[in-house]
């Protein structure tokens, strides 16, 4: 599977958390359907897929905010079902950061180690620690109605942190900032993982922000795992027609593979392929095209390409990048990404351009479902 | 919004005014007129008290009507006990009721607050029913239900929980149970407002950071509903100690509430003055709790902003 493959950290230890045929229904709807996930100790998890695929059940599952209507949730080994959510040691960052309003930005990091009964010494000098960790020296008094969303976020984050978690979990933590904060959170929260050595569990529905901080993803779809591996292998090689689309741009040509495993016949001719023993000869077949793998030129590459003739039927220019989607002979539409390096920003296509678009026979990926 | 603001203005303006003016006709004229009858003496005429004001007389006539005012009314509140026993007692039906009250409309509002969403409403429906009745009538019923051979002294009788009937009416109790019965949906509909608002996440956080149901009830869920708490708070206790039917029918007649004093001043002595000066008093007296209710407000407004 691909689940045991990829070089996360640590791959070689026992799992930290292990979902074990879980299930949750609520009245007819699966949110999570007999899925099973191992977590390793000191990773940076994601859990991404589009809304109402279970993933916030099954972080919720693991806080114990709800509980399996079947299979085992294991905790370095130990079966933590019974356990109430205040008794296990998991910490969540809520979406809405659900900070204690009645309480200053101090009173709120601290209301975890206050449940221990931990010493008052202990706890200023906690406090005072993540205060540094999340950089908020100086705000300690401030109501949280003074902060500022970024602000508000840290204080989350280090409520959650401070009684120093098996694994943190992170509700959509950056749902509520505005783009340009959610770039540098991202970077901060991978600094921060990496220095604390915590395993962090996060839940997002942006791709982006998944792929960039994840050390593994799970990807969810309906209930059930669609695919769990490093980013780059799931982009690069997503295991279903689902996956290849739900992450980033792709276009997909259906056709059937030739019994070499290298040739596939479609409706746009002979497509050569690298061949993919997972994938039988004489079935039916999906070829997957990233759009930044294509060229496209003004005349017929030479070389032992794929290359198909089009013209140019739209450009989506977004500074950096430009998305063109060409249309081939047979009317459907392929798509190309071009990066924007020529200064001056002349495009060097226009619409309605005859062009020549060629990859490599291992530029794309033989899907079968 | 491009409306030309000279145009706007005047019915903005308008707008803002309305509940000034009615404060103004309906509060500060009418009080002070009290306050004004409060330092007058009382006479056998009509109007029963002096001065009255003659404006035809001018400027020699407010000096004169200046001149003529008393604070007799005052002195008589302060040097009779009768009516520092009656403010007394006012003060404490209202706070123990009240205590009764919170203490008896908290799990009510929690538990409707907590309830499905879909029976919310019902249940909110239930509490405010009463009011569909008139307020005397439900008074009255209660006279009924106390009384000797009321339901109350039946129903414990039949199981033999006390032996003979007991003297239910013309008693405390019985004040204390009509405001209770009375005022429950003034402490229950606010605090329910508050509770049902609670975000529920906080809770989940504070079980996430190890807080056990019980103890975060204490830590987040009281403090966050204590704006509730103090609006329930003053929208009973504040009309309890002015309470007059309820006290009238069911209370005996040995202490009196304020209220009925005030009654008596009035309708009774017809010492329009003495009674003026009795409800001024009792507004002073007021306040207080009313300025603690704002600064208490004023400070959550702070934090929740």
């Amino acid at each position: 599977m691909a689940q045991n493959s990829g070089p996360g950290p640590a791959a070689d230890r026992r799992p930290l958390v292990r979902f074990e045929g879980i299930a949750k229904r609520y009245g007819e709807v699966a949110a999570v359907d007999d899925l099973t996930l191992d977590i390793r100790p000191g990773e940076f998890f994601a859990l991404l897929g589009p809304s109402g695929c279970g993933k916030t059940t099954l972080l919720r599952l693991l806080a114990g905010f709800e509980n399996p209507g079947a299979g085992r949730i294991l905790l370095d080994g130990e079966d933590i079902g019974a356990v109430p959510p205040h008794r296990r040691p998991v910490n969540m960052m809520f979406q809405n950061y659900a900070l204690f309003p009645h309480l200053n930005v101090e009173r709120n990091i601290a209301f975890g180690l206050r449940q221990e009964n931990a010493s008052r010494r202990e706890i200023s000098g906690r406090v005072a620690e993540m205060l540094a960790l999340v950089q908020l020296e100086g705000y300690g008094k401030r109501r949280i109605g003074q902060l500022s969303g970024g602000q508000r976020q840290r204080v989350a984050l280090a409520r959650a942190l401070i009684k120093r978690p098996r694994v943190l979990l992170l509700d959509e933590p950056m749902a509520a900032l505005d783009k340009k904060l959610r770039a540098e959170t991202r970077f901060e929260l991978m600094e921060l993982q990496r220095r604390l050595g915590t395993t962090f569990v996060i839940v997002t529905h942006d791709q982006e922000e998944a792929m960039i901080v994840a050390d593994r993803i799970a990807v969810m779809n309906a209930g059930r795992l669609a695919q769990v591996a490093p980013p780059a292998e799931i982009y690069e090689r997503p295991n279903s027609r689902w996956v290849a689309d739900f992450l980033g741009e792709v276009t997909l040509i259906e056709g059937r593979l030739a019994p070499g495993g290298t040739l596939i016949a479609s409706a746009l001719g002979q497509l050569k392929v690298a061949a993919d023993p997972a994938v039988a000869p004489e079935s039916s077949v999906w070829l997957a095209l990233r759009p930044e793998k294509l060229r496209i030129d003004t005349e017929r590459p030479a070389g032992e390409v794929n290359a198909l003739a089009g013209t140019v039927f739209e450009i989506g220019y977004r500074g950096d990048i430009s998305l063109y989607k060409v249309r081939l002979a047979d009317r459907s539409l392929i798509k190309v990404v071009l990066a924007n390096t020529t200064l001056g920003g002349r495009a060097p296509f226009d619409v309605n351009d005859l062009v020549w678009l060629s990859w490599p026979a291992e530029g794309g990926v033989v899907l079968s479902r | 919004m491009s409306t030309d603001p000279k145009t706007r203005t005047p019915g903005r303006r308008f707008v803002l005014l309305v509940p000034y003016l009615w404060l103004l006709a309906f509060f500060l004229v009418p009080f002070v007129i009290v306050l004004k009858i409060s330092f007058s003496q009382t006479v056998l005429a009509q109007p029963p008290y002096v001065p009255v004001l003659d404006v035809s007389a001018g400027w020699q006539g407010l000096r004169e009507f200046f001149a003529r005012l008393t604070t007799e009314g005052y002195q008589l509140i302060v040097s009779d006990d009768l009516y520092l026993f009656s403010y007394l007692k006012s003060l404490q039906v209202a706070a123990v009721s009240t205590g009764i009250l919170l203490l008896l409309g908290y799990p009510l509002a929690y538990g409707i607050a907590r309830s499905p969403r879909g029976i919310q409403p019902l249940l909110v429906m239930a509490v405010v029913l009463p009011f569909w009745t008139s307020f005397l009538i439900r008074v009255y019923a209660w006279i009924n239900i106390l009384q000797r051979d009321g339901l109350l002294n039946e129903v414990l009788l039949r199981p033999h929980l006390i032996d003979e009937p007991l003297p239910w009416l013309a008693s405390d109790t019985a004040i204390y149970i009509g405001v209770v019965y009375s005022y429950l949906p003034f402490m229950v509909l606010p605090l329910y407002a508050t509770l049902e608002r609670l975000d529920v996440s906080l809770l989940e956080a504070a079980a996430d950071l190890g807080c056990p149901r019980w103890k975060a009830f204490w830590l987040v869920t009281l403090p966050l509903s204590l704006p509730g708490v103090a609006a329930g708070n003053l929208l009973c206790f504040i009309p309890i100690v002015g309470e007059f039917v309820i006290p009238d029918l069911l209370g005996g007649s040995d202490s009196l509430m304020i209220g009925q004093t005030l009654w008596l001043e009035f309708f009774s002595n017809r010492d329009w003055p003495v009674a003026s000066a009795i409800a001024v008093t009792l507004l002073a007296l007021l306040l207080l709790p009313m300025l603690l209710y704002e600064r208490v407000q004023r400070r959550q407004m702070e934090g929740l902003r």
